[in-house]
């Protein structure tokens, strides 16, 4: 394994992801605000949870990016569409186990089931995240596949290298 | 002229309010018993956007998230289609209302045979420390509706409409955490306190309540994240607390302890509810088409920002010493314009932008029937030269009283002037912006002359720098000039409002009110004279000028006069007399429309109006300065505010 490749690979892959899911909200395709989402689990402040949020969520995908290079390595394989089929399959993983887990896990998150309090105030994100927008799916697995595709492509090029 | 409390029927129809009969006749299209007068309406806001409610406790208009986005409730101007959501008894009961005082909390009691309820209803504020510790929504409003003694039923209707009343939105029930609708890329979510039954796109429920009982509502919007649903456990009724002490802090700081306290304060608030926060924008109205003719087309766009107010706005934000509010709008005024520097637009939308443009909703019946519904202003491609003179006007005040005109706003300034210079021979639509083209008119030509002699003051008192004093001063006497031979008809006795004719316009008043001319000189008593002959109608109130098809009374004109006669056209009893008589027209709860309809007192035109309300701050700022023998608009030329003993008979 190539730690100096990955570092760079997987560092350049999460920005983008984060971009990504950035732009797409911004461009009203989803309500997701994932840097907010992670922040909230700190503080209830805003602006501080977007902050916060992002930099747990660029060091997240930093690590997360290991389990891909750990993949290509131990397959043999290592190039773009096999990086992006990585990325729905981990898209897949947290739009449906990740956000079905949410309500539980977050100390902020509102539940359907046991409605909200003075704490636990945010809108939970349903199946697949669709409380957040109907597009939001397409948007995260869009931005993942382009991760693993990121990651594979600048990985590869290591290691033709 | 209003009661303050009356009577209506809340049963299976909107409220029959206090319509006279030849209201009924003027009204077309929809039958004028099912709507409420644009005087029964209040406003609740959060400088952000607002919301109207009416007398019989149904919110009816709503445009989220900002003043000029499309709206969620618009029975305002759709009776059927519109959206609304109301909390109305059930049956007949009496209805009055009030703002807690000194702030925007509209409270409405409902009175009937088996007891009294109140409906609180706001757009609650939040302080910076809030934030820290909870979470709360992007937009909101909260509504309370409290038992005070008996019990009475009320029936709750949430009737949301997507864009002016174009589709139903699709309610969805979820569990707990309360009702919810998408519209494109926002979320709102209902949340009740009282279980509501969705049938046909309309949550709805009867219910009881009872002494010492409460029901609470919080409707929130969310575009950019997940939604925050506030509980509505007791943090309901703190949120309540603090909006009401925030608005209040800010209404008792105005510093007005005149003969007309009240009516200034709520002048004041209603001014602050239409302003936009993130941007120091102030909006003309909160809202689209109310007509200025009930039953006809002249219904227009006032969610926009007009320049034509702005040295007014400024004059009253400094006078009553809000200076924060004073200092954005300004700021507002020379930065966001800078697009189209060193030419101005006529209205702006809340960032700078260009207004949209002009579409009517042909699928709406209009107010009352009155047609078209219109969004977007076609006069955003017209040329108005007034507003230069009334933006420099506005930082000449801003810089005479204290404040710091920056490199970048003289930049501005000079770029304005030196356009004035190049351009105020131009004939151009003016300030009522008619549709039937350019003529020279006398006010634009005033405002160049004001644009000129405010710049040269401000240079010589070195406030600014590197401004062509001498180009200026040359310029401002051609004008003068100009306005002394050709808008000066000696047949009349009186300035005209075109030159080289013989119209009158009200807005000549204003003369002085710039400085132009002496309040007691000869020219602009028999000026006086002749408006107060051709255009005063027999309750004493003026229009804006004569036209064929008859339009209400413009109340800020009428505003204008009383500053008239408070600089010394008139006595101060006067004034005062002037004043009393235009207060009566305002609604129950102190707000004005843009227009006064003279044979039945009652508003037209979009509501509340800022410019009304600014008119009757600085006719009240007047009478006050006089009274106490203060000077008077000190940004004028100083001969203009002498008055010789005989000119000031008080």
């Amino acid at each position: 394994m190539n730690w100096t490749s990955w570092m760079l690979s997987g560092f350049l892959a999460t920005l983008a992801l984060s971009t990504m899911l950035s732009a797409s909200q911004g461009f009203g395709l989803t309500r997701m605000n994932l840097p907010y989402l992670i922040g909230t689990f700190v503080t209830p402040q805003r602006e501080r949870a977007k902050v916060y949020g992002f930099v747990i969520h660029l060091v997240n995908g930093w690590i997360f990016s290991i389990f891909y290079v750990l993949v290509f390595e131990a397959r043999h394989m290592v190039n773009w569409w096999f990086g992006a089929l990585l990325g729905l399959a981990h898209a897949l993983m947290i739009l449906t186990v990740g956000m079905s887990l949410m309500p539980g896990l977050h100390p902020r998150m509102a539940s359907e089931q046991h409605g909200l309090n003075a704490t636990r105030q945010l809108e939970p994100p349903g199946f697949m995240a669709l409380n957040y927008g109907v597009r939001t799916p397409i948007s995260v697995f869009l931005a993942h596949a382009a991760f693993g595709a990121i990651l594979g492509s600048l990985y590869h090029l290591s290691h033709a290298a | 002229m209003q009661d303050n409390a009356s009577i209506y029927d809340c049963r299976d129809n909107p409220p029959v309010s206090r319509a006279t009969k030849m209201e009924q006749e003027n009204a077309t299209g929809s039958a004028a018993s099912d709507w409420p007068l644009i005087d029964d309406y209040g406003i609740i806001g959060d400088c952000r956007s607002a919301a109207l409610v009416a007398r019989d406790g149904s919110l009816d208009w709503l445009c989220w998230p900002r003043f000029d986005k499309p709206s969620i409730f618009a029975a305002l101007v759709d009776r059927e289609r519109g959206g609304h959501w109301r909390i109305s008894p059930v049956g007949p009961a009496s209805v009055k209302r009030n703002y807690v005082p000194d702030s925007n909390i509209l409270e409405t009691h409902f009175t009937n045979d088996s007891g009294n309820a109140i409906l609180t209803d706001l757009m609650p504020s939040s302080s910076r420390a809030s934030h820290e510790v909870i979470m709360l929504p992007d937009h909101e409003i909260l509504r309370k509706l409290t038992c005070g003694t008996g019990e009475l039923e009320f029936k709750i209707e949430f009737s949301p409409r997507e864009e002016y009343g174009r589709n139903k939105v699709r309610l969805l029930q979820c569990g707990k955490l309360g009702l919810r609708f998408v519209v494109g890329r926002g979320v709102y979510w209902l949340r009740s306190s009282v279980d509501l039954k969705i049938t046909d796109g309309c949550a709805h429920a009867r219910v009881w309540i009872r002494a010492g009982e409460s029901l609470r509502f919080s409707f929130s919007y969310t575009e950019q994240a997940p939604a925050v649903l506030p509980p509505l456990d007791a943090s309901f009724d703190d949120r309540i607390d603090y909006s009401t002490k925030a608005w209040q802090k800010w209404g008792r700081h105005a510093v007005y302890d005149g003969e007309y306290r009240d009516t200034v304060v709520r002048s004041a608030l209603a001014l602050k509810l239409l302003s936009y926060a993130p941007s120091g924008a102030i909006i003309a109205a909160a809202t689209t088409s109310l007509p200025e003719q009930l039953g006809g087309s002249l219904n227009w766009d006032y969610r926009y920002c007009w320049l034509r107010d702005a040295s007014f706005t400024i004059r009253a934000l400094l006078e009553l010493d809000y200076w924060d509010e004073a200092e954005d709008f300004l700021e507002w005024l020379l930065h966001a314009t800078r697009l189209t520097q060193p030419k101005l637009r006529i209205l702006y939308s809340l960032y700078g932008d260009k207004a949209p443009v002009e579409r009517e909703l042909e699928y709406l019946s209009g107010y009352r029937g009155s047609r078209p519904v219109r969004i977007g202003n076609a006069a955003r491609d017209q040329l108005q030269l007034d507003v230069y003179g009334e933006v420099v006007d506005a930082a000449a005040q801003f810089a005479f009283h204290g404040g710091h005109l920056d490199r970048e706003m003289q930049k501005a300034l000079i770029g304005f002037g030196d356009y004035v210079v190049k351009n105020w021979d131009q004939p151009d639509e003016g300030i009522w912006e008619p549709r039937s083209g350019r003529q020279n008119h006398t006010h634009s030509r005033l405002l160049c002359w004001t644009a000129m002699d405010r710049l040269v003051r401000l240079a010589e008192r070195g406030l600014l720098q590197r401004a062509p004093i001498e180009e200026y001063k040359q310029v401002s006497n051609a004008i003068r000039h100009q306005i002394e031979q050709r808008a000066w008809n000696e047949q009349m006795q009186s300035y005209v409002s075109v030159l080289d004719s013989g119209e009158l316009d009200s807005s000549l008043l204003l003369l002085s009110w710039y400085g132009f001319e002496q309040v007691g000189s000869p020219r602009m008593r028999g000026t006086y004279s002749a408006i107060r002959q051709h255009l005063s109608t027999p309750e004493g109130l003026l229009v804006r000028y004569a036209r064929a098809d008859p339009e209400g009374t413009f109340a800020v004109c009428s505003f204008w006069e009383v500053e008239y006669l408070a600089m010394g056209g008139g006595s101060l009893d006067e004034a005062h007399q002037l004043f009393g008589q235009l207060v009566k027209y305002q609604n129950d709860l102190g707000l004005y429309g843009e227009e006064i309809d003279a044979n039945t007192g009652l508003a037209l035109g979009n509501f509340p109006q800022a410019f009304t309300h600014v008119g009757l701050i600085g006719a009240a700022l007047s009478i006050d300065q006089r009274e106490k023998g203060e000077r008077q608009l000190a940004h004028r030329p100083p001969t203009a505010t002498k008055h010789t003993p005989s000119e000031v008979s008080s």
